[in-house]
């Protein structure tokens, strides 16, 4: 029977792909091994190989096709002996890929039920922004543009603000966030590092005490634990130490937390990690225009800044307003969703479970006014505060672990500057007490989950 | 390249290290002996101050290395860039910041160049174009390897003078930085101070390779071995260093072969070494001692150089004084240069 070659997944986190180029035609002879076509994913353009021998019988997805989902049938190839005519006996494709029988999750005494489903892929939505001035033209772009777009303009401003980092240059980033930054400012500015963080984060630090403005690119905040002492004793105390005489701009940004299906020890979020430190400023954007805003921000601060990403989010896309430079503010958290019975506080990826929960909650007449810390220190109390006096009940919602997190400092917030308006405890919502595991199903029940996040709500509405 | 390979066991002599001792000029010669007896003197007051409980904390005297920051300073131009660990006294003096301000910054004072915040291990200057001061073992080694990158993106001449100890040099960090310096060819001379001890133990007990010139070997950085009691045998070292990274041919690794005469720090008895062995290199190779023979062998008089110790002690007297009468740091300053505004 002919074979089906379906649209690979080329990486933890793609969904699905453009069939860029058929480098063989109907017709001709594969062997095992051959390259036949060429995907581009939200990384990079990667070569597919054939890995049956026979010929390709039929061209199902015509090259140029963008957006072809993981595991379409893209192509048959016909084994010795058969022809044109037994591609008709090839089998339905399968929609998706089939899945296991979900084992039943395990209940727990106590708390939350584990949610049926991880929330699907979110939309970087955003409210309108108090930053943007009425009437400003919108342009739609991906996360990864924004941060690229965000770098590119702070490097045409000031020539002391450079790049360096494992993949930055030659390769255009592991996650291709920085694209074209090369080309663009030459290998002075863009510099591939060798693969020791310990030892370019302390260079970018001891470079940035001369006043340069490094941004350091970890390609993921989980190697970044390999730098964590330069980070923290070098950058982040030097000025204190120095009695202000020796300062450290500098930007450590890259992925952190969750992407998919990459395990324990490349799933951690570090927000309260670094959150706790004098001397750091740290920022985990959800929206585009946030990443880009808050990016140009953290490039031009005098301090040195952690600016969290999250990989999941790269790819997706947003509005970012059209201006010769957009900043967002440091230390300003924003109403993304205005409401008035509970307070759902939040950032990066956990807005994401945030504002469908409040979309769900909608439907049955509860009111949540969802903020978007945006930047985890300094938090911005002020807004958190100003919200809970208002409704009376809040929940935050964090990837993150619970034991000392972030959502555990901003109920103590709440506590100290709001008990009296609290009608209820304020209840977290976060990632499971466990190293983060790779088997599906039970990653998903490792992080937060939208019915988690409903149900918390409920608890705090007596409802 | 390196020096013929060497016992780092040995005690360093006036006959180790490659052999080109430049001669000093009597005024270099009066300079050398000025500087090293400052930092001494001003070590010796800074113990003292301890034992009567006006410096705190961990205080780590360079008393017996003195004539490894003398020489390489004036191996030096004004621009290069100096960083070092936690053993700092001495490197500051020698880049000439005030002794007021190092000693009331061990003390605690507002007028201590960190505003007291800082304390022994931690203290700056950007005036003098000194790095600290850091208190995390080997940390130095990369933040010096970024003062050269700084140097070559502003595409300057300036060098990076980068010291470490020999119990630092066994840190990962290290090798990294390297491994960056000469791959991207940057001006950093990486100056070990090999004192034989890295807190309680000996060299041979702590590091596999012992020649520490040969540190950077698997990265093609040339090394020599340096008798780091000769002020003069670091100066010619230093010279050559120096005169590599400023011609833009990547970094240089020099080790001085040095001695602590004083534990690791004001807490340390000292029990892994003899009384015995301390006395032998005092006697036989005293940096100090080695310049002053020199000098009155050139005719300097005995009331000369007393005169020199006099205007020494002076110096480092109101220092002492300054630094026990000055100010606490105002309350008010708990809360400042946490961040930059």
């Amino acid at each position: 029977m002919p074979i089906q070659v379906l649209m690979p997944a080329l990486s933890p986190t793609m969904e699905k792909g453009n069939l860029a180029k058929w480098l063989k035609k109907e017709g001709e002879p594969i062997k095992s091994g051959d390259v036949i076509a060429e995907i581009e994913t939200d990384k990079a353009t990667m070569e597919v190989e054939a890995t049956d021998e026979g010929t390709l019988g039929k061209i199902l997805i015509p090259e140029g096709t963008a957006d072809v989902a993981v595991n379409t049938p893209i192509a048959t190839i016909l084994a010795d002996g058969e022809s044109a005519a037994d591609l008709a006996k090839v089998p339905p494709a399968p929609a998706k890929q089939e899945k296991p029988a979900e084992s039943a999750p395990p209940v727990e005494a106590k708390g939350p039920a584990p949610a049926p489903a991880a929330p699907a892929a979110p939309q970087a939505v955003a409210a309108p922004d108090p930053e943007v001035p009425a009437g400003t033209e919108m342009i739609t772009q991906t996360i990864r543009e924004a941060l690229r777009d965000a770098m590119a303009e702070e490097m045409r401003r000031d020539p002391d603000v450079f790049i360096m980092g494992e993949e930055v240059a030659e390769y255009q980033g592991a996650y291709k966030v920085t694209q074209g930054l090369l080309q663009e400012f030459g290998d002075r500015r863009v510099i591939d590092t060798p693969i020791t963080e310990h030892g370019f984060a302390g260079v970018g630090v001891g470079a940035a005490m001369t006043g340069l403005k490094p941004i350091v690119e970890f390609m993921t905040f989980n190697f970044a634990m390999q730098a964590i002492d330069q980070i923290i004793n070098s950058a982040a105390k030097t000025l204190y130490m120095s009695g202000g005489q020796m300062g450290c701009a500098i930007v450590f940004r890259g992925p952190n937390g969750a992407a998919a299906r990459v395990a324990a020890q490349h799933s951690q979020d570090y927000s309260a990690w670094y959150s706790q430190i004098p001397g750091l400023k740290v920022i985990a954007p959800y929206s585009a225009a946030d990443y880009k805003g808050l990016l140009k921000a953290a490039i031009r601060d005098p301090n040195p800044v952690i600016f969290l990403e999250n990989e999941m989010l790269y790819g997706h896309t947003g509005e970012v307003p059209k201006l010769n430079d957009f900043i967002v503010p440091i230390g300003k958290a924003r109403i993304a969703r205005p409401g008035s019975h509970v307070t759902l506080v939040s950032w990066s990826m956990g807005m994401s479970y945030a504002l469908k929960a409040a979309d769900e909650l909608a439907k049955e007449g509860i009111e949540a006014e969802v903020i978007d810390l945006r930047t985890i220190r300094p938090m911005d109390s002020e807004t958190i505060i100003a919200s809970v006096k208002k409704t009376g009940r809040a929940v935050t919602v964090e990837e993150g672990w619970q034991q000392s997190g972030v959502g555990a400092e901003v109920a103590a917030r709440i506590m100290e500057h709001a008990f009296d308006y609290l009608d209820a405890p304020v209840l977290r919502v976060s990632g499971k007490d466990v190293p983060m595991p790779y088997a599906a199903n039970l990653e998903k029940l490792a992080l937060p989950s939208v019915a988690e996040v409903v149900q918390a709500v409920k608890a705090v509405c007596y409802r | 390249m390196a020096a013929p390979k060497k016992s780092a066991a040995k005690e360093p002599t006036a006959e180790t290290g490659n052999g080109s001792i430049a001669e000093f000029t009597k005024e270099q010669e009066l300079k050398a002996l000025r500087d090293m007896l400052l930092i001494r003197r001003f070590e010796e007051k800074a113990g003292q101050l301890y034992g009567m409980g006006a410096i705190g904390g961990f205080c780590h005297l360079y008393i017996g290395q003195e004539a490894v920051v003398v020489g390489m300073q004036m191996a030096l131009k004004k621009g290069d860039e100096v960083i070092t660990g936690y053993r700092d006294h001495g490197h500051m003096l020698a880049c000439g910041m005030d002794p007021k301000g190092v000693m009331a910054e061990l003390t605690g004072r507002r007028g201590g160049y960190s505003k007291g915040k800082g304390g022994s291990m931690h203290m700056f200057s950007r005036a003098e174009n000194f790095y600290g001061g850091h208190g995390i073992v080997g940390a130095q080694v990369s933040l010096g390897t970024g003062l050269a990158f700084a140097n070559r993106y502003r595409g300057n001449d300036f060098v990076s003078l980068t010291y470490f100890g020999d119990g630092a040099a066994n840190q990962g960090q290290v090798y990294e930085s390297f491994n960056m310096a000469e791959l991207w060819k940057l001006p950093v001379v990486y100056v070990i101070e090999n004192n034989r001890y890295a807190m309680g133990t000996a060299v041979t007990r702590a590091s596999a390779q012992q020649d520490f010139s040969k540190r950077g070997v698997s990265f093609n950085i040339p090394g020599e071995q340096v008798d780091g009691m000769d002020v003069r045998a670091v100066k010619a070292a230093g010279d050559k260093a120096i005169a590599w990274c400023r011609a833009g041919k990547g970094p240089y690794i020099l080790e001085m072969q040095t001695y602590r005469y004083r534990g690791h720090s004001m807490s340390d008895p000292a029990k892994y070494r003899t009384r015995e062995e301390v006395e032998k290199v005092r006697h036989d190779s005293d940096p100090i001692e080695q310049v002053r023979n020199r000098l009155l062998a050139a005719k300097i008089t005995e009331e000369d150089l007393k005169k020199i110790d006099a205007e020494v002690r002076e110096i480092v007297n109101a220092a002492a004084d300054f630094a026990q009468h000055d100010a606490e740091p105002d309350p008010s300053e708990l809360y400042t240069d946490v961040y930059r505004h």
